[in-house]
């Protein structure tokens, strides 16, 4: 019962749709990989630049919140609104963030050396 | 009926949640990747609240022992690992199942060609001394960055059993959403390593 699901035959024209619909979505994709990999170039760029800590530090991670979100939301199709229980997921994820943050925050504030 | 054969015709969009099994295992694997995040959120503070801290005159530090070349590769590999299955995932939606394996197998030699160069990282540090009992710095850092390449080591044999398992089966709703799930898994590893990469290597060497 767990594996019934109704599905019918597309016709051509839709088929033809659905399958040029795939395509360009998956060239965004790739977009999305090369600016994925331009930020990661760029994070990797200052600090070998050796500027000042102060600057690098927030720079680098802030391209990685940038570019863990471009992962969840593309590679990882958080951004489709119309997969099962997206909601439920979405609040899990970003719960698990704030929670990740106390984290480092209690960590690095209450334990010393 | 979930061994129906499929032509790309009849195949249904969002086949890997076309049944109600293919739904739960999506958001299972969901809700599992969200307790991931709690626990590296937890190796990730340990490792920030105890780098560079050991005994008295310890000779390790981050920034002279990380090698920013040698992550770079690393980083590139994983990257482009998480480009490959999006492209398995390309064909799953075509009903394309040689693409599906092809794609996913080209996965699994980049996750080698990773887990190869975190072995050599790792041998290289025990053998100048840096062992997992040398200090506190060492111990969060081996946590960390191994808690991260046992996911990878999971990831792999999940996909290989995948492929393995189904190479004679073909493209079908049963399957669809264990390859789907893989690849969530797979991205998800990826995000954990560009934390990785940014806090403790490029953050490390900066001292």
């Amino acid at each position: 019962m767990g594996h019934d699901t109704q599905f019918q035959a597309k016709s051509k024209k839709q088929y033809e749709y659905d399958r040029h619909h795939n395509a360009v979505h998956m060239r965004k994709q790739v977009v999305n990989f090369a600016i994925m990999i331009f930020l990661t170039f760029l994070a990797f760029a200052v600090v070998v630049a050796d500027f000042s800590a102060y600057f690098i530090k927030p720079v680098i991670l802030l391209l990685a919140g940038v570019q863990v979100v471009l992962q969840l939301y593309s590679f990882m199709h958080m951004d489709d609104k119309k997969a099962s229980h997206m909601g439920v997921i979405s609040t899990f994820v970003w719960f698990g963030a704030v929670i990740a943050f106390t984290m480092f925050l209690t960590f690095l504030t209450i334990i010393w050396w | 009926m979930e061994e129906t054969k499929f032509t790309p015709q009849t195949w249904p969009d969002k086949a890997e949640q076309a049944t109600l099994e293919g739904k739960n295992k999506f958001v299972g694997i969901w809700i599992f990747i969200c307790s991931d995040i709690t626990l590296f959120a937890s190796v990730f503070a340990t490792y920030l609240s105890l780098k560079d801290k050991g005994p008295a005159g310890m000779e390790f530090s981050a920034a002279s022992l990380f090698e920013l070349p040698l992550a770079f590769v690393m980083t590139m590999l994983l990257l482009t690992s998480s480009l490959t299955s999006v492209y398995a995932m390309y064909h799953l939606k075509n009903h394309n199942f040689k693409g599906v394996q092809i794609w996913m197998s080209i996965t699994v030699l980049l996750g080698l060609g990773f887990l190869a160069l975190e072995i050599y990282e790792f041998y290289h540090y025990v053998h100048i001394g840096f062992g997992y009992t040398q200090s506190a710095f060492s111990s969060a850092f081996f946590t960390l960055v191994g808690t991260h390449g046992l996911h990878v080591v999971i990831g792999l044999v999940w996909i290989v059993c995948l492929i393995v398992r189904n190479a004679k089966r073909g493209l079908n709703l049963y399957n669809a959403p264990k390859y789907y799930a893989a690849s969530i898994f797979w991205h998800f590893i990826d995000v954990i390593w560009v934390f990785i990469f940014t806090v403790v290597y490029l953050m490390g060497v900066l001292g």
